[in-house]
């Protein structure tokens, strides 16, 4: 009876639609201190309840003082509440799209279209996460806390800046029950061998079943050094140039290791977040 | 009611809109409801796997993009096993978009992309043909006729063939397709370009040079496809810098019977429903009937044959 009910079902999965372009209302675009900005987006609670940590927006970035940015901008969300209805990205201003958005004013509109790509997941025998991060790496990490704290995971976030002016969230990581330690280029602490020594000194306690990074090349070397030496699993959020942001373009391809080939995978699809032990050093 | 359906050589589209190869995928349908396009046309499959060209892959430049992507293909076995079933859900009509760097390799490709599920095909003769210098099939009359006839005599399916903007000879170009067998004509896939990032002094394209896709295009484009339309008896389905409803009456006036939409889709992935829509609207507000009153419906008087294929600035 099983093999003719099968046969009666539909072949084909139904698609469901899982991203969404739709202009949301500033809430507040102000800076967070000398080097960034926080864009406080109003959305609907059926698209921040698709959120996940890790995933980001496409933004069409306004063409206004004088920027004529013409693709969307991906990035990665910093925040999402379905409770008070915000959708937060942290960004530094480098270039023309970033410099149009930091002229949005409360009120006005900005298009976006997500969530998108694939998002950090935290495995059910990882109690101790370890989030190492770097100016603003620690954007797109700090999601991450929120569902370890949600999950009732152990965070230790590790976070760097050239001077402890620019450290960022760690209020926000203390706030939900993280162990943050800071380090500083200014303090002479953020060097790798340093940086290797706390680390290894959280996995000598017990403390580190898996590591979280993002964007710093040096962080990503150390940690897949320590990770192949003492079998700990890791995953990495990267960057890379978009066009469309879905998939269909191939020009966000970077390489990774898998197996004994080496892939080409697109980072909006197939990540940001990748296995930390595939991704491969630039 | 407004009649949006058109015919392309025999082939039915429930709508003149459809996207352009390379700017649309499977992945399209977890934003909207794919069944509502024209047509569905898939980025260029190679026969065989390739890896695509280094990154930076695109630019921006001026309101527009170049993009060298290189044609990463996962070759034609998985297409067939994992593309062409995933369009079978839809009854929309599938165009499948095929390149070789032989005309052997293409015209053997042909063959084994004319399966069940696939409506027609579109050759890509743009690519770079590797017995001409690495020089466009389509650059020439001469290359582009004999590949022609080669993908001719390869499928009985309907054969798009996809034209350069990168040739002095449009007109003689289009004919030499039409007389080689094709059914139609998409005109014009990207121009080459190139851009250099003035501080480091290094090109914006891991390939150097790469196709202008975007409004900047749109011109250049719009007068092959008029010209097309004037040199040749098959219909045109115009491609290049379309982004509004305006640019789709603009393609159609000209001569063309059905559009591609491409980069417009990467600035808003919806665009191609929004012209739609906004095609139905602007024909019942001008009191036409349909698509087909528009087409070829450009004034241009008594000109003189060399003034329309013209191909040099005046």
């Amino acid at each position: 009876m099983m093999g003719v009910r099968e046969k009666i079902m539909p072949v084909q999965q139904e698609i469901s639609f899982k991203a969404f372009e739709m202009g949301l209302a500033v809430k507040s675009n102000d800076p967070v201190n000398g080097e960034y900005r926080k864009l406080v987006l109003d959305a609907p609670a059926g698209l921040l309840a698709r959120c996940r940590a890790g995933q980001f927006f496409h933004l069409l970035c306004p063409q206004s003082g004088g920027e004529t940015p013409y693709l969307r901008r991906p990035m990665s969300i910093y925040g999402f509440y379905p409770q008070s209805g915000e959708l937060h990205f942290l960004y530094k201003v480098t270039g023309a799209g970033t410099r149009a958005l930091a002229a949005l004013s409360s009120g006005e509109r900005l298009n976006v279209l997500g969530p998108l790509g694939v998002p950090f997941t935290i495995a059910d025998h990882w109690q101790d996460l370890v989030l190492v991060a770097r100016g603003v790496g620690l954007a797109t990490l700090a999601p991450l806390a929120l569902e370890a704290q949600r999950l009732g995971r152990r965070l230790t976030a590790i976070c760097s800046a050239r001077h402890p002016d620019y450290l960022m969230s760690t209020g926000y990581f203390a706030d939900l029950g993280a162990d943050v330690i800071t380090l500083t280029d200014a303090e002479g602490t953020s060097d790798p061998d340093n940086l290797e020594r706390v680390i290894e000194g959280l996995v000598a306690a017990g403390r580190a079943d898996a590591f979280y990074t993002c964007g710093s090349n040096r962080m990503l070397r150390l940690l897949q050094t320590i990770g192949a030496r003492h079998g700990i699993p890791g995953q990495i959020a990267l960057e890379q140039q978009m066009a469309c942001g879905i998939g269909m373009c191939h020009c966000c391809v970077r390489p990774f290791n898998r197996g004994d080939k080496q892939v080409h995978l697109r980072v909006c699809r197939e990540g940001p977040v990748f296995d930390m032990m595939e991704a491969i050093a630039w | 009611m407004v009649d949006l359906s058109v015919d392309i050589a025999g082939l039915k589209l429930k709508n003149p809109i459809m996207p352009a190869s390379g700017t649309f995928s499977e992945e399209l349908a977890e934003i909207f409801d794919l069944e509502r396009l024209g047509a569905h046309v898939t980025k260029t499959i190679t026969r065989g796997w390739r890896d695509g060209n280094p990154t930076p892959r695109v630019c921006e430049v001026g309101g527009s993009m170049l993009n060298s992507i290189g044609i990463p293909s996962k070759g034609v076995g998985a297409f067939l096993e994992k593309v062409v079933p995933f369009y079978r859900r839809y009854e929309t009509p599938l165009v499948v978009s095929i390149s070789g760097n032989t005309a052997d390799e293409f015209a053997t490709l042909c063959s084994e992309v004319s399966v069940e599920g696939v409506a027609a095909i579109e050759v890509n003769i743009s690519c770079p043909n590797i017995e001409e210098d690495g020089k466009a099939f389509a650059i020439r009359p001469s290359s582009t006729y004999d590949v022609m006839r080669r993908l001719r005599a390869a499928t009985d399916l309907p054969l798009w063939a996809k034209l350069t903007p990168n040739t002095g000879e449009t007109p003689e170009v289009a004919r030499a397709a039409e007389e080689g067998g094709a059914d139609a004509l998409v005109v014009a896939n990207t121009i080459l370009s190139m851009a250099i990032d003035i501080r480091s002094r290094r090109p914006k394209l891991g390939n150097l040079m790469g196709g202008l896709s975007g409004p900047s295009l749109k011109p250049i484009a719009l007068r092959m496809a008029y010209q097309c339309a004037r040199a040749t008896g098959i219909p045109v389905i115009g491609c290049g810098g379309i982004s509004t409803v305006e640019d789709v009456i603009e393609y159609l006036i000209a001569g063309a019977t059905a559009v591609q939409v491409g980069t417009a889709t990467f600035i808003h992935p919806t665009a191609m429903i929004a012209i739609i829509d906004g095609l139905e609207a602007w024909l019942a507000d001008e009191g036409l009937a349909g698509v087909r009153d528009l087409i070829g419906t450009v004034i241009d008087g008594e000109q003189d044959e060399a003034v329309v294929f013209m191909e040099a600035a005046p």
